[in-house]
């Protein structure tokens, strides 16, 4: 990222809104740069003094009493009695109504979970089974030249597999899994006494789909797709640590880290 | 009859009410100006209170602010006045300000300035700013409000603190209140 889109993006991070690659990437070009730096401390600056100061208006005392005056108006509330004018305005209220209610019925159906999200799902659900006793690993190594060749003839791919114990995420091996509706490969890692749990599976979009983290019951998930193979890691790790290892893996299986910036 | 009328009134009251000093200094914000402000917020109750069976959660505060910004552009679009055109410069190739090497490091920032110049701002950048930073509604919460892509937030967020960020450095420099 060059320092322009790094300072255009500053605000959403001090917003608390950016992705977290992105933030990560930020962090560590702030006390590089002095003119990143010399921005991000004018943004803290100005968003202190927006909060400090009495910019709130505060209603004057009378206001609520009016307010409820109005709204007690014979002439305001619906189901008072019908003269002509008002009947045709009831009329034009019940169609708005109505267009409304089409609108609200549409939002419902349009905010049926997505199939990232039933996705999302199905991963917390598989990584909490993997954490019940017995269920973790189907071949036990921190040696990728065992997990790799173990996938042979149990899946129509050969996922990349990586030791990543010189970044601390240590390898712990590998399993079968069923998502998606298919077969997939998950790598095992550790870091202290936290799992990670990397399903992997050729995917269908020829894409490069930039890397997105989510939150589900308690467990990040962090995702991307690239060279044609969709990459789902979840952990109770900490977003950043997790982010960590999402970079460190990306890197270590010979794909450049990926920004999703807007 | 009248006792379902005082209901619906009991139950609006509830539910919208407690959001007044919300609504308030937003149309402060907008109006710049009390009286106008007090008009505004009557009416939005108005109009809210009317369309209160249409209401279908999840944030009475959102949907009352959404009312109070919607009234506000009827009435004022239709004066044609009040209403500062921004050149949507997202549509037109982004930031294109070169970068000012030369930025310096606000210390603090005057109270009546900072007030004066978010005053001055568009209304598409001192909306933001309000709903943001003054009310604190997140990203999605603004764009599900005034009608606009997440995107737009943040570019109109950005411009909106950079306008501010020049005019308080521009203005303050002759107090040298900051660090050279």
């Amino acid at each position: 990222m060059t320092c322009k889109e790094m300072q255009y993006l500053l605000n959403a991070y001090s917003d608390g809104e950016l992705d977290l690659i992105s933030s990560l990437d930020i962090e560590q070009h702030l006390p590089d740069c002095i003119a990143c730096n010399r921005l991000y401390q004018n943004q803290q600056t100005l968003k202190a003094a927006l909060k400090s100061s009495d910019l709130y208006f505060q209603p004057p005392a009378d206001l609520q009493k009016r307010v409820q005056a109005v709204l007690r108006k014979p002439e305001v509330t619906p189901t008072s009695s019908l003269r002509p004018n008002r009947r045709r305005w009831l009329v034009m209220a019940a169609s708005l109504s109505g267009i409304m209610l089409i609108a609200w019925s549409l939002g419902r159906i349009l905010s049926l979970p997505s199939a990232d999200e039933l996705l999302a799902q199905e991963v917390v659900a598989s990584h909490i089974r993997s954490l019940m006793p017995g269920h973790l690993t189907d071949v036990v190594s921190s040696n990728q030249h065992t997990v790799k060749p173990w996938f042979n003839g149990k899946l129509d791919f050969s996922p990349p597999v990586e030791d990543l114990a010189a970044n601390d995420f240590k390898l712990v091996g590998g399993r079968l899994d069923y998502l998606n509706n298919r077969s997939v490969a998950t790598l095992i890692y550790q870091r202290r006494d936290h799992y990670i749990n990397v399903f992997i599976w050729p995917s269908s979009a020829n894409a490069i789909e930039k890397a997105q983290n989510l939150s589900r019951q308690g467990y990040n998930i962090l995702h991307w797709t690239r060279a044609n193979m969709t990459f789902w890691a979840v952990s109770d790790l900490n977003t950043t640590e997790l982010g960590d290892f999402g970079r460190f893996f990306q890197n270590v299986v010979g794909f450049t880290p990926i920004y999703q910036s807007q | 009859m009248q006792f379902e009328e005082q209901n619906g009134v009991k139950r609006f009251e509830q539910t919208v009410l407690p959001h007044l000093a919300t609504a308030y200094n937003l149309a402060r914000w907008l109006t710049r100006n009390e009286q106008e402000a007090e008009d505004l917020v009557q009416e939005a109750y108005l109009r809210a209170f009317k369309f209160f069976d249409s209401f279908r959660g999840p944030s009475s505060r959102a949907w009352l602010l959404a009312i109070v910004r919607n009234c506000f552009y009827s009435r004022y679009s239709k004066k044609g006045q009040d209403m500062t055109i921004v050149f949507e410069e997202e549509l037109h190739g982004g930031l294109s300000e070169d970068l000012n090497p030369e930025i310096l490091v606000l210390r603090s920032v005057n109270n009546q300035l900072l007030k004066t110049a978010l005053e001055e701002l568009p209304v598409e950048y001192r909306e933001v700013i309000v709903l943001r930073e003054l009310e604190e509604l997140s990203y999605k919460e603004i764009a599900e409000l005034a009608g606009i892509p997440i995107g737009t937030v943040m570019s109109r967020l950005a411009r909106a603190r950079k306008r501010l960020l020049q005019r308080l450095t521009n203005d303050s420099s002759r107090e040298a209140s900051f660090d050279l």
